[in-house]
């Protein structure tokens, strides 16, 4: 599987979301700069970390959004190039209409930053295989602008379609319909508040994280 | 030389959606003993100095494509 981790001045997470590619995969990935206008040859899976883009400046994930680097993210996922984006990332999939609806701030105003269980909701997707539909796990966030807003129409059709991939299965940031992550319609991006890149082994406190690792590895090879 | 022209875009969230910016704010101007205050939005200005003779036209297409989110936000701009 050749990867690459996407990283925007303020990105904070890239280096964890590349090691946890690399001990997964055995393969560290490439990190691409925001600024490039290409991404690297034959790439099978793009990471976009969290972080705070350009200082979240204007909303966040705005300004990452119209970067170089992401005309070319936006093409390899028209051509079914898989795309993970978390946190931050998920907000810069958001605003490049990779995935519809906002992260808002969140409903309590505060940063949340804890561990929260998450139910598994669509188990079938390249990133989630190896969850059963259903299950609780855990997996830390960091965030104040997790709270998902999308209209009626849009939840409706996120859901009948097998969409939404987790749901926090506590309160955690006034989402829509508790909505933590969704996938696009072709199912090969997906964007979700919570980090699994921080929970891979167990001395991090677990290893629920791991899984969607595995699940995009054993689907790209 | 003349002053540049101006436009002011002013973002504001849509109807509908929960603005928990503008709760704060409602909620702490009653705890200061303000009454009468009912719903209350936050938002925000952006002003653009632009060459003479930029058209509403291309300021709309910047509200569109960077400055307001038109899934939670709407825009008015004011302009010469």
């Amino acid at each position: 599987m050749k990867a690459a981790v996407i990283v925007f001045p303020g990105s904070n997470c890239d280096r964890d979301l590349a090691d946890a590619i690399t001990k997964v995969t055995g393969t560290a990935p490439q990190m691409v700069w925001h600024a490039e206008t290409s991404l690297p040859e034959g790439l099978d899976f793009i990471g976009i970390p969290g972080g705070f883009s350009y200082g979240d400046y204007l909303r966040s994930g705005a300004m990452a959004a119209r970067s170089p680097v992401m005309q070319a993210v936006v093409q390899a996922a028209g051509e079914g190039r898989t795309v993970l984006g978390i946190c931050n990332g998920f907000q810069v999939l958001t605003e490049t209409g990779l995935l519809p609806g906002a992260l808002m701030r969140n409903a309590g105003l505060n940063f949340v930053c804890r561990e929260v269980r998450l139910e598994v909701v669509n188990s079938q997707s390249i990133f989630t295989s190896r969850y059963a539909a259903g299950e609780t796990v855990t997996i830390p966030v960091a965030h104040h602008d997790g709270n998902y807003f999308a209209d009626e129409d849009t939840l409706n059709r996120l859901e009948g379609e097998g969409r939404v991939a987790f749901r926090y299965a506590e309160p955690v940031n006034g989402s829509a319909r508790a909505i933590a992550g969704i996938l696009n319609d072709a199912g090969n991006v997906l964007g979700m508040m919570p980090h699994p890149e921080r929970l891979i082994e167990d001395p991090q406190g677990g290893t629920d994280g791991r899984r969607m690792f595995e699940a995009v590895q054993a689907a790209l090879g | 030389m003349a002053a540049p022209m101006k436009a002011t875009v002013t973002v504001t969230l849509k109807n509908g959606v929960l603005d928990p910016q503008g709760r704060a704010i409602e909620s702490a101007l009653k705890g200061l003993g303000f009454e009468g205050v009912g719903d209350v939005r936050a938002g925000k200005i952006i002003e653009l100095e632009l060459a003479d003779g930029t058209s509403r036209e291309t300021v709309e297409a910047m509200a569109r494509q960077l400055l307001a989110n038109t899934v939670i936000e709407n825009f008015r701009i004011e302009m010469p």
